[in-house]
Parts: C-alpha cells; structure tokens; sequence
C-alpha cells in the first residue's frame, strides 16, 4: 500500500477520496463490483495498513498499540509518544486470537520495529479477551470515546457509535473521558444485522440500501415495530399494500434513525456529534438522523474506523506515563 | 344459550361455540392480512361444524390483537379472555400463562377466575411464539418436530442470544459446530422458558399453573417450563390453543 | 461517570445505572440482590486511568435484567427495591 500511503498526505487527495478515505466500500466502482460479487457477503472493502514516515520510532520515548478486535473488522494502531505511527485494518476472521495477530502483523509489516520495542499493549472491542500480546483490556466505550477525541478533536461530546451488532451512545468531556454511556447489544434493532435483514428481505445489496431510501418522492411513515422480527413483519404487510421496495427501505431507514435517537437521547445530545461504525457509512439513516436531531456530525480525514484502536493506543501512552508501561532494552 | 367466542390472534383467527358452558365446536384460520376475513371465515366454519344457523347464537364475543378492528357484539381483554378460560378448565387454576404468536401473558388469578395481577410480554420477539418459530426456521424444522426433539435431550446447553435475530446466527453457528440437533431444541425451549417464568415471577407463582396458547401443544415447551418451575403442578387443557376463545365465549354469557 | 447496564429492546428501556463517581464499591447491593446481578470489578474496564475497583452487573445477567429483576418487580405494587434501599450514597438508579 505505498502508493496509498503516499497519496494520503496531500490534501486534495483527501478532498477527491475522502469518502473512499472514511468509507471502503461506497465509492461507485465499489458498489458495482460489490453487485457483481454479491454472495451474502455485506462488507465487502479494502484491507489496508499504512505507515507515517516521517516518525523515527527510535527517538520515541513510549511506543504503545491499540488492538481493537471487532465482530466485523479488527485494527490495530502503532503510536510514538501519542502520534500514530502505523496501522492496519483487517476483516475479522472466524478466530480472534488469529485476528488480533494477524492485524498487529499487519501494521508492523513494512517496519524496522519489532514487537519488543512495544511499551504497552491494549486489547479492546468485542474480541478485547483474545489479544494475546495486550497487557490489559479495555472496553470499546472508554477507547471510542478517547479515538474520537484525537480522530474529530476535543470539541465531541456526543459519540455515536453503531456497529454490526451493537449500539454505542457516548458522551465524553473535552479531553475524552467518558462521563455517561450506555451499549446495547442485546437487541438487534437499530444494529447493521437489522439493516441486513431488510437488505436481504428486499434483496438489495446493503451499500445501496442508503441511496435507494433516499430515492423516493415522498418519505412514507417510519415502521412502528422497533423489534427487527416484528419490522420485516410490517414490511411485508407494506409491500402488500404497494409500497416500493426503496419506500420501503426509507420507512425502515427512518425506523432506524427514531431507535438510534432514542438510544441517544438518554444519555443526552450534545454538540459536537461524531459518528462511527458500519452505520456512519448508510446515507439513509445518517441524513435522517442528522435531520431530526438537527446536528450535522463531524467529519474526519482518518478512517474513522480506526477510533477504538487509537484510543486504546493512547490510553497506552497515559499508562506508561504513568509508570506502569514495559521497559524495553 | 348458544354463544361464540372468536380470539383474533397475530398468526390464526379462533373461534369456540359453546352451548350452556360445553364447547360444541370450534374452528381455526390463519389471520394472514385480512383480520375481518378471518374472522367471519372462522366464525361460519365454527357453526357449520355445528350445524347452527347464526341467528340461533345468543351473543359473539371477540378478544385478541385484532379485536379492535373486528364487528363483534362484545369485546374482552385478553388477560381477562385467558383467566376466564383457565377458571373453565381447571377450577384449581391460580396462574394462567398464554403464550401466543406475537405475545405472551400471564395473570394470577382467584377461585372464581377474576385476575389479581397480570403481566404481558410484547412488542419483543424473544419472548414470544414467534422466538420459537423463528428457531425452527433457523434448525431447517418444524415447530412440532422441534418439540420432541427437545425431550430427547439430556444435555442443557446455553444459549447466550436474548435477541432473535442474534439467536438465528447463535443457532446456525451450533449446528456448523456440530452440536445434535435435539441439544439445540431443548437449548432453545429452555430459553424461551426461562423468559416466561422471568415474566410469571413478576405477579408470584401460584399452583396450579395453566398453560394455554399454541405454545402449550409443544411437549418441549412444556417439559422446559417444569424444569424451571420444579416444585409447581403445570396442567394444560386440550384445546389450549382455543384457550382466549373458550374465555370470550363464557363472557358472553354473562352481559347483555 | 453514569454507566448505564442493561438494554433497549422493542419492549421498553431496561437500565440499571450506576453513578461511578458517588459509587466507594462498598458491596451493600451485591448483599442485598436477591438475584446476584452486581459484582465488584477490581479493575475499572470503562476508564483504565481510575484505580479504583468498581460495581458493575454480572455480564452473564445484563442481557436480560428485565428478568433478573423480575421478583423484585412486582406488578400493580410500587416496588420496593432492596438495592436502591441498600445503597448508602444513592448512586444506584433503575430506568423500569
């Protein structure tokens, strides 16, 4: 990925592929390949790693990693004295253990550094327990919270995070501590495996699913039923009544919005917004989201992905600064 | 007096006649779309099976989800529906459970069948028929299949899920490994059980406990439920399904 | 912070929040809980900076409070919560 790496630090390379940038797998060559591809895979997107080159790990004092192991995707974050060196983001394979390393490798690939030079290790996300190189674990919601800070600057309060299986409301004080959080993953509506099950019920592939729901002449009714088996009920019971396939999709769309809200309405919104997770990248709960609540997120040049790494690899560094890191030769 | 009793569910549409407190016949349809359809279908098939002619029918009675949207001479509340019925069937009844298609209730009542407390689970899946269904669609079997399955079983295995839709790749994700199928079943009985019995606790659990609602045909259900309810006596009537049905057609006798 | 355990399905809000700044770990809750859903972590997973232990709810039961909860939560009666009465600096709150 040199190539990539280099395109990265000029600016109108981040203007043009932004998106392509903070959304793998959105960009219009994407979406058709993903068409032509499609086998019930749903995040079909690039694996990448990259290097800052202008860092001289050497003349670091504290070299931390931040391992986020995902249900979907893992990364994995090299930091310098708080500055991020290296990283890799990867698909989550069937084993985390394999995944945890195979994201560190991955990060490490084209360094002089090796793995002793580490001061501190975090292990965070759902996979948090099978980081077999991690002095500790810590939850996604502390890491997220901290990433944010760094990815959208310490003017975020609000952190919304919406994964394939879990909902994250955060908010945070100005220098990234949490102060009021809830997840849930105990119930699949308002999740990526929701939107999945629409996209398989309408048989539409999930990165049009934003688009289409936005491709409408009139914004049909949210669907009432917040449970996901009693919404593809509803659905159903639209489709009879003649709604479109992409009405459909906007009703359900907007249903998502109205139960992300209300998740995060309980821990309260406040200015400024970011939002992460396989969601950030669905135009059509985003827009309606942001329309509703009437606060327009924060955007980023980094992945945003990479939030819960970089948090982990920060709070790394706080660790060793206060004492408790690896010394290494 | 010749009375009907019609409970409109969210998966089938029942309805009980019942001549002096005996029931004479009874008929199910699947709701589907059309709730007023399924209503007078159940309802004609009901009196043909007993050779009655409409207007010999004192009084109808109508309960269930669908209730609201039904042209019946009465309606009753579901939980007052099932308390009446577990009374009919069982005069020792003191906790009814109905577990239906999209809902699942639960009441206590006294010796003459009026509800002291009740508590509903809906507007979730999990705790629901529709948990289970959803379930032997994800094990490629049917409900009742399921069912046996689970009393072949002697090996509890957890199911972490509490969601549906998480259940569905939970399951999946046992069968890849190779767990038995009838492991899986008890799994998911034992499940769906132990969400009852955490609803029944909130009004106390009281002997004897009835079981109605199509969840009560399923012998895993029920051998599920008494594993976690060991020192209570679970009875469930024949026609448990009709159960909603049997209570609004007694109700009818009662009013004008 | 104010940790919310628990979840939102179709059915309503089930939370059991827990104020980590007023909470000392004292353990009055887990004492109190009939259905054993606190626990004591010694280590704060939620912020790696405090060192201080804390109360937080068992992960096997947080899925499912709604439940857990249950026999203390009796229907048509306002609920006298043993944990809430426990707790001496009111750092415990339920959302149902």
């Amino acid at each position: 990925m040199v190539t990539f790496m280099a395109a990265f630090n000029s600016p109108t390379f981040y203007k043009k592929n932004f998106f392509q940038l903070c959304s793998p797998g959105l960009g219009n060559e994407e979406v058709d390949n993903l068409k032509q591809t499609q086998t019930g895979e749903f995040w079909r997107w690039r694996e990448s790693n990259w290097v800052n080159e202008k860092i001289e790990w050497r003349n670091s004092r504290y070299i931390t990693v931040g391992i986020d192991v995902g249900s979907v995707s893992s990364q994995a974050v090299v930091m310098c004295d708080g500055e991020i060196y290296a990283y890799s983001n990867i698909r989550t394979g069937s084993n985390s253990l394999d995944s945890a390393s195979a994201a560190l490798n991955s990060a490490l690939a084209n360094l002089s550094m090796k793995l002793d030079a580490v001061n501190y290790c975090i292990g965070t996300g759902y996979g948090r327990v099978n980081v077999p190189m991690s002095d500790r674990t810590v939850t996604e919601i502390a890491c997220h919270a901290r990433g944010a800070n760094f990815l959208f600057g310490p003017a975020v309060r609000t952190v919304l995070d919406v994964g394939g299986q879990d909902i994250k409301a955060i908010k945070c004080d100005s220098e990234g501590k949490v102060t009021n959080f809830l997840m849930n993953d105990k119930c699949a509506a308002g999740t990526g495996r929701g939107m999945e099950v629409f996209a398989d019920l309408l048989s539409i592939p999930i990165g049009e699913v934003g688009d289409r729901s936005l491709d409408i002449s009139e914004e049909p009714a949210a669907v009432s039923s917040a449970c996901v088996v009693y919404a593809k009920s509803e659905a159903t019971a639209l489709l009879r009544k003649g709604l479109s396939p992409n009405e459909v999709l906007a009703a359900y769309c907007a249903a998502m919005a109205n139960r992300i809200i209300m998740i995060l309405e309980r821990v309260g919104i406040e200015p400024e917004l970011a939002i992460t997770g396989g969601m950030a990248k669905n135009k059509g709960v985003v827009e309606r989201l942001t329309r509703k609540i009437g606060i327009n997120p924060l955007k980023t040049a980094w992945d945003s992905q990479l939030a819960g790494a970089i948090g982990a690899a920060l709070f790394g560094y706080s660790l060793c600064k206060k004492g408790k890191g690896r010394t290494t030769k | 007096m010749i009375t009907a009793g019609i409970d409109c569910g969210a998966k089938n549409t029942k309805t009980v006649v019942m001549k002096d407190k005996q029931i004479i016949s009874y008929a199910l349809i699947p709701t589907g779309f059309d709730q007023s359809g399924a209503v007078s279908k159940s309802l004609d098939e009901a009196l043909n099976r007993a050779q009655i002619s409409m207007d010999k029918v004192w009084q109808i009675c109508g309960t269930g989800s669908g209730a609201k949207s039904i042209g019946v001479d009465i309606k009753i509340n579901d939980i007052k529906a099932i308390a009446t019925a577990a009374n009919y069937f069982f005069q020792t009844a003191r906790t009814v459970i109905d577990v239906g298609a999209e809902e699942a209730r639960a009441a206590s009542i006294d010796e003459t069948g009026l509800v002291i407390d009740f508590a509903i689970n809906e507007k979730c899946a999990a705790g629901t028929g529709a948990f289970v269904e959803a379930m032997a669609r994800a094990l490629e079997t049917s409900i009742e299949e399921m069912g046996e399955l689970s009393l072949l079983s002697y090996n509890p295995i957890p199911m972490n899920a509490q969601c549906t839709i998480f259940a569905e790749s939970e399951v999946v994700g046992l069968i890849h490994s190779k767990v038995k199928k009838m492991d899986i079943s008890r799994a998911i009985h034992d499940a769906i059980a132990s969400r009852i019995v955490g609803m029944v606790r909130r009004i106390g659990v009281h002997d004897d406990i009835v079981v109605l609602g199509g969840m009560a045909l399923n012998r895993g259900f029920l051998s599920s439920l008494s594993r976690e309810l060991p020192n209570h006596n679970i009875l469930t009537p024949r026609l448990s399904e009709y159960g909603a049905a049997v209570g609004s057609a007694i109700h009818a006798t009662r009013q004008n | 912070m104010l940790v919310h355990h628990g979840y939102s399905d179709g059915s309503g809000n089930y939370f059991i929040t827990i104020n980590s700044e007023k909470c000392d770990a004292c353990g009055a809750c887990i004492n109190a809980c009939p259905a054993n859903v606190f626990c004591i972590f010694a280590e704060d997973e939620n912020d790696p900076l405090n060192d201080r232990p804390v109360v937080s709810i068992d992960q096997e039961k947080r899925n499912k409070i709604k439940y857990e909860c249950a026999q203390c939560k009796k229907c048509g009666k306002d609920s006298i919560l043993p944990c809430l009465i426990a707790c001496p600096i009111g750092a415990i709150s339920h959302s149902w």
